[in-house]
């Protein structure tokens, strides 16, 4: 008797179950197909090519230019150097843009968002020309400087660190802002209203409740600028107008350099590693803290 | 440090409000709401959702901006003082603690706020602890509590700087019924033994009449009636409040030279009617008893209909019985009957209603 009570429908109810997993990975299955064939395998491709010399023999001469010759490394240098320099403005600019929409009613804040979404939509080569033309030593920006005598030539704005700091800070602003206003807006109000209920200022309601509380989402936010930052290519080449070097633009001056794919692989390589060692520290550091401060 | 110290030796302040409004354009959260509390009182603004209670106390704690009116705390002015300079303690309804600090960073917080040396500060932590029971938490984070040890910790951290009144937003909403039952008796007993002024809000009937030593009964912004939890219950002041405040059913009663009758009878009433007019008898289910079959004694109404159900809800019965077309409940307490009715639908019964026990209120004309 028990023994068929424990057996009533077990086997249909198994099967329904197994089914129902084929079915979810069924689902997926298109976009593992994607990711297996235009992710995973190229980057084994470009793996083995930087082993390749010209011969067709292994080699890691690829490698070792990228160390022995200074120039390389000064080219990762001013990479992160600059990604540095764009994600600190982009800091310094968006996380009072988020707070503010953070605490505006919604309907408000729903309006202004449009005013980093609409750039964001716009392509990317039309932003980033469009800076050529402001920035140009005839454009509309040093046209307006030497008007209003600020200056009493057309300074180098555009074709220098300048222009791609400026390009690169607009491009990247709403990678920051996006993940900064998503987090900010799950901070509860009721632990502002708490701080000041006991006795703390405005300056330190922010100070010792908000931006404590609003630093994994400037964590996130931040990486994934620094990270789009060191590989960005079109605006520093753009912008950079050669003088500024990035390890995008080398990539492609090796693609045309040499007669081999190696050299360009290889730095593809190291880019990537360097990336991804990036993400690693990054999400170890925000783990480490958030159990420090008990926000796990 | 002897955690028997009383933190407001004398120190309970008064709270007066006086002519609060808020208006969200045509919409009145607090129509002219006045309302004092003595030093050391325990007071509960209770209503349903929308009545304006939680606006006032928002009012009070000074996150919310009235439009006009009054709110003085031991006779200073403070409707326009920002929140953080008030000195009053709160309670949130989700406890507000902290996520990014600890147990102990949290009860410290506004002590550090107040420039309250290190070796102080521990030490007042610690005694806040052990006052709500929960000494040796310091260290623990906030997400390792239960929602009674939050709750808790929430009480001691608005204790912890000593404010001059405690203000409690449905503190025991989140938690479940036999623990709101025991922190109810718990808050009490820390206010006797603390003595400050406290003013909480709920929309739980029971706590407000187990925790407060007045209630301020609100709806549609408007203070229906303010006093002590018997005098709500025994005596409403109308009809909102007789139905808020407990079980109740009403019988429409018309007073005439002296007399109120219902259904032509006369009754007998504990207070003899004002003025003559339409009225309502307030019936409480638990008031009802079930007559025994001899003629009603002096002061005591009988009224008898045909037993529409009888529900046994554990510890009573509920009778619904068809009174000259109206319903009225009985609450029957469960043990033996001694077999005098059978209590069966369709059965004809009688229910006697002590003088003692009668509260007549003004008929409202329903919209």
């Amino acid at each position: 008797m028990s023994v068929t009570t424990i057996d009533l429908n077990a086997a249909g109810l198994a099967r329904d179950e197994r089914g129902e997993r084929w079915l979810f990975l069924g689902l997926c299955s298109p976009a593992l197909l994607v990711v297996l064939l235009l992710l995973c395998l190229p980057i084994g491709w470009i793996f083995w090519l930087s082993f390749v010399d010209g011969q067709g023999g292994l080699t890691a001469e690829n490698y070792t230019r990228i160390w022995t010759e200074g120039a390389y490394v000064a080219i990762f240098a001013t990479t992160f150097r600059i990604a540095a320099l764009v994600t600190g403005i982009c800091v310094l600019i968006g996380y009072p843009v988020a707070y503010c929409l953070s605490q505006l009613p919604t309907r408000l804040a729903n309006i202004l968002m449009l005013c980093v979404l609409v750039p964001f939509w716009t392509s990317l080569l039309v932003r980033t020309y469009a800076w050529l033309v402001l920035l140009q030593r005839k454009g509309l920006v040093n046209t307006a400087l030497v008007d209003l005598g600020i200056v009493e030539k057309p300074v180098p704005l555009v074709h220098n660190l300048t222009g791609t700091v400026v390009g690169m800070v607009h491009i990247m602003l709403p990678f920051l802002v996006l993940p900064l206003y998503a987090s900010m807006k799950t901070i509860d109000g009721s632990y502002l209203r708490a701080a000041s209920n006991l006795g703390a200022s405005p300056p330190r309601v922010f100070w010792q409740i908000f931006f404590p509380l609003s630093l994994p989402g400037l964590m996130a936010g931040l990486v994934l600028t620094f990270i789009l930052c060191i590989g960005f290519y079109i605006t520093p080449a753009v912008l950079g107008g050669g003088k500024v070097q990035m390890i995008a633009q080398r990539i492609e001056n090796s693609v045309n350099l040499y007669p081999t794919w190696g050299p360009a692989s290889a730095l593809g390589v190291v880019l990537l590693v360097l990336t991804v060692l990036a993400l690693w520290l990054s999400h170890w550091g925000i783990k480490r803290w958030r159990c420090r401060v008990g926000l796990a | 440090m002897s955690n028997t110290r009383t933190l407001h030796a004398g120190h309970a302040v008064p709270v007066t409000i006086e002519r609060l409004s808020k208006h969200y354009g045509a919409v009145r959260a607090l129509d002219e709401v006045s309302l004092g509390v003595e030093p050391g009182e325990f007071v509960t603004l209770l209503g349903p959702s929308g009545s304006g209670k939680t606006t006032l106390l928002m009012a009070i704690a000074g996150f919310t901006r009235p439009t006009s009116g009054s709110i003085r705390i031991a006779k200073q002015e403070v409707v326009r003082l920002p929140p953080h300079k008030r000195d009053v303690g709160m309670v949130f309804q989700n406890y507000a603690l902290f996520p990014h600090m600890t147990v102990g960073d949290n009860i410290a917080y506004p002590l550090k706020l107040r420039g309250v040396a290190r070796e102080k500060r521990a030490a007042e932590v610690a005694r806040v602890l052990e006052l709500v029971h929960l000494a040796g938490y310091g260290e623990r984070r906030v997400d390792q509590l239960s929602g009674g040890q939050r709750q808790r910790i929430a009480l001691a951290r608005a204790i912890v700087f000593e404010p001059r009144i405690l203000l409690m937003d449905e503190p025991l909403s989140a938690l479940d019924k036999q623990l709101r039952e025991r922190m109810q008796i718990e808050i009490r007993r820390l206010h006797d033994r603390l003595g400050t002024t406290t003013i909480s809000v709920t929309h739980d009937q029971r706590e407000a009449l187990t925790m407060a030593d007045r209630v301020a009964v609100l709806h549609l912004g408007r203070l229906m009636q303010y006093e002590a939890p018997r005098a709500l219950y025994e005596r409403p002041a109308n009809r909102f409040v007789a139905e808020f405040i407990g079980e109740s059913d009403f019988l429409p009663v018309e007073v005439a030279g002296g007399t109120a009758r219902f259904a032509g009878r006369p009754l007998a009433l504990a207070e003899a009617p004002a003025a003559a007019g339409s009225y309502e008898l307030l019936l409480r289910p638990e008031k009802l008893v079930l007559a025994n079959g001899a003629a009603p004694a002096a002061g005591v109404n009988r009224f008898s209909g045909r037993l529409r159900d009888a529900v046994f809800q554990g510890e009573s019965l509920l009778l619904t019985l068809s009174v000259e077309g109206h319903e009225i409940h009985a609450r029957l307490p469960n043990r033996h009957l001694g077999g005098t009715t059978a209590l069966e639908p369709g059965a004809e019964l009688s229910l006697d209603l002590h003088a003692a026990d009668s509260r007549l209120v003004a008929r409202e004309v329903k919209a």
